[in-house]
């Protein structure tokens, strides 16, 4: 900036000359910077203003908003947001309980015990007092990974607090615990098949991931190890029901001699697994592992009740009959021709009696006759069969859910001819599970409406596709009530209950292909109760029962699976609150009543 | 009047300080405590999840019918079976309440005339 002098030269000495005073001259240039000088400094102060003004506003909008936005949103207590829920989360898999809520699966903490064995400070000593707790363990294979230079070493994946104490004792600092979650399968061996078992996946010092292997702990694999969902898995299972069964199931198999059994308690109208098991089982806790040799059925990992796909036999009449009644094609007392043998190329069909020339479709089912069943198919044809036990959901694997479901597929065979037609209507050529057969009798004897098998509590009754009509499964179930007062399967009486069933006993299929077995079957019930009012299906199927109890040893299912059936269902029924029909008092103890 | 009010505001900006103060040693608190009811809760969810395995454990069917089994001499306890269902008309009808003693008989020795006898027990 140019200051400009108060006395500029030439002024003053043109004011010098004409005798005026120079004083005024620069108290005038000294008047003028004064008001630039004022000019300058207002204006600083004007746009300071400005910038402490905008900094005001913008701090002052910083916290209004700050403000407004803490007023608008919910309340939350910062340090909880951290854990990443509303309250902490203590076990990283959810319980399984059963429809009661009594548990199936829970967790444990437990620990598990690891060494460093550079921080060891006497490997020998810790060794041997390691091998004394643990006799399980080497103390060779332990001395020589303690003083070798390995620097992490599993000992134990869980240790008791009695064990865990012990090591303390030991008292080496190389010797360290980590937090491990435990699954406790505290029922044991009861609904084993169900819920497989768990093993540990991804495995650190401080904790370890607990992941289903098999059964329902594996299907709901992620649902159960979600921290959102700590809610106990409800399954449909009534652990005392299923403990029951397994009782019954377990000594009638050692009764018959059997090499395995399988049993399936169905609710009718939701399609709930009140119970399912087979035999021989295993303790989930202590899962064993798969066989390495010798046939896969053989291993007690095995579900008959699920994977099992067998020839069922006779039990399978009831949907040849079913078909035919529904179609119209017969009614219950048509006459159905059953003399016998029934030829179809080479191949003949005989009945275990002879029945004589004929008889009614009702008795066809209650005397079990292959021939009268044959012809009834004949009737329907091969189309029409083949959709009907396919709307059944007897051609597809089930959708209960076990990890292990897709496994149970149905053998069907290849080439679905009229031969096919005729044996699969007696229950052979076509390979289902006992579930299947489960779930399609709930269907047949439910009113007609689809039952789909289902392991989860449900809560209203399943209103499935209709399949047959009402009126039809009026009539299946009053004859399958006939097969019990009146036929094949006369055991099956438990009285009160109005049982109905059928029996089938199938010859098995050798293993190497070519024919049947002549002395080992599969027996099979299947039956439905109260036939009355359906609630529950059962179904219960023994592999290569032998009754010895006779002169000669007996292998049909009328005397081997029959009487384990009914004593299920005498023991199961109360429990599900099932109250027998039964007139049990006199008359004048009634009128005592009557008040 | 100007330095009334610089010693009002003086005073209210102290007040407001303590009360900021107290209100974050109080927030403070607050948080510790919540933070150790979730500890405490996070304990006796565990305790509770013990119990209930060991709830489930001990009631396991397979131990309480060999139990049952033991003590069957004392307990005689059977599986339910359908005969255990009854009817009303079984239950036994309630005994007629009592009438209320209106009639009040009178004990008294009063006139009582017979020999007494010393060594007889009072009643």
């Amino acid at each position: 900036m140019i200051r400009r002098p108060l006395r500029p030269l030439a002024r003053i000495l043109q004011a010098r000359q004409s005798g005026e005073s120079t004083e005024a001259i620069e108290r005038e240039n000294l008047r003028h910077r004064h008001e630039e000088m004022r000019e300058r400094l207002r204006s600083r102060a004007a746009s300071r203003l400005k910038f402490m003004s905008l900094c005001f506003f913008v701090a002052f909008s910083l916290i209004g908003g700050q403000m407004a936005v803490l007023a608008s949103s919910d309340a939350e207590e910062p340090t909880l947001q951290a854990e990443g829920g509303p309250a902490p989360i203590l076990s990283d898999r959810a319980d399984i309980t059963d429809r009661n809520g009594r548990i199936l699966a829970t967790n444990m903490e437990t620990y598990s015990l690891y060494a460093q064995p550079q921080e060891l400070i006497d490997p020998e000593y810790a060794a041997t007092e390691l091998a004394r707790i643990f006799p399980e363990l080497d103390v060779e294979r332990l001395r020589a990974d303690f003083t070798g230079d390995r620097r992490f070493l599993w000992i134990r994946r869980q240790i008791s607090p009695e064990q865990m104490q012990a090591v303390h004792d030991i008292g080496d600092p190389g010797l360290l615990f980590g937090p491990r979650q435990m699954r406790l399968y505290p029922n044991g061996p009861v609904a084993s098949h169900i819920l497989g078992g768990s093993s540990y996946g991804r495995e650190g010092v401080s904790s370890a991931e607990v992941i289903g292997v098999a059964g329902v702990e594996r299907y709901f694999d992620a649902r159960l190890r979600d921290p959102y969902s700590p809610e106990p898995l409800v399954l449909s299972l009534d652990l005392t029901v299923q403990s029951t069964l397994e009782e019954v199931l377990g000594s009638g198999m050692q009764l018959m001699n059997a090499r395995g059994a399988s049993g399936i308690i169905l609710d009718v109208h939701t399609g709930e697994i009140v119970a399912m098991a087979s035999l021989p089982d295993f303790d989930p806790n202590d899962r064993p592992r798969p066989p390495t040799e010798g046939s896969p059925a053989d291993s007690p990992l095995f579900n008959r009740a699920l994977q099992g796909v067998y020839e069922l036999g006779s039990v399978f009449k009831i949907f040849a009959a079913a078909q035919a009644l529904d179609l119209g094609l017969v009614n219950p007392q048509t006459m159905v021709e059953t003399r016998g043998p029934l030829t179809y190329g080479r191949f003949r069909i005989n009945d275990f009696h002879d029945y004589g020339p004929e008889l009614t479709v009702t008795d066809v089912i209650v005397e079990s006759s292959n021939i009268g069943t044959s012809r009834l198919a004949l009737m329907i044809g091969i189309e029409r069969q083949q959709a009907f036990l396919g709307s059944l959901g007897l051609l597809t694997p089930t959708s209960v859910e076990m990890a292990e479901a897709p496994t149970g597929r149905p053998q069907t065979p290849d080439n679905w001819s009229d031969l096919s037609l005729m044996t699969i209507s007696y229950g052979h050529g076509l390979a289902v599970s006992p579930l299947h057969l489960a779930a399609a009798y709930a269907t047949i004897v439910n009113g007609g409406t689809l039952v789909t098998p289902t392991l989860l509590r449900q809560d209203e009754p399943e209103h499935g596709e209709r399949v047959i009509s009402p009126e039809t499964s009026d009539q299946i179930r009053s004859i399958m009530r006939q097969v019990v007062t009146r036929g094949t399967a006369s055991f099956a009486e438990v009285e009160g209950y109005n049982v109905g069933g059928k029996t089938g006993s199938a010859d098995k299929p050798r293993e190497n292909g070519g024919g049947y077995y002549d002395d080992k079957v599969i027996s099979t019930f299947s039956g439905v109760f109260p036939a009355d009012d359906p609630q529950y299906v059962i179904v219960i199927s023994l592999d290569e029962p032998v009754d010895t109890s006779g002169p000669i040893p007996r292998r049909t299912a009328g005397y081997t699976a029959v009487p384990v059936a009914a004593e299920v269902i005498r023991r199961t029924a109360p429990l599900m609150g099932l109250r027998p029909d039964v007139v049990r008092w006199a008359p004048e103890s009634i009128h005592q009543a009557s008040h | 009047m100007r330095g009334f009010f610089y010693v009002l505001m003086t005073l209210s900006v102290m007040g407001l300080a303590f009360w900021a103060y107290q209100e974050n040693y109080q927030t403070q608190d607050s948080l510790r405590r919540v933070a150790n009811l979730h500890a405490q809760i996070g304990e006796n969810r565990s305790r509770l999840g013990i119990l209930n395995a060991e709830w489930a454990w001990l009631n396991r069917p397979d131990r309480l019918r060999a139990l049952s089994d033991l003590n069957f001499a004392r307990l005689e306890l059977l599986p339910i079976l359908p005969d255990a269902f009854g009817h009303l008309s079984d239950v036994p009808e309630p005994l007629p309440e009592l009438a209320g003693i209106n009639d009040v008989v009178e004990l008294s020795s009063q006139g009582f005339s017979g020999p007494i006898n010393p060594d007889e027990e009072p009643l």
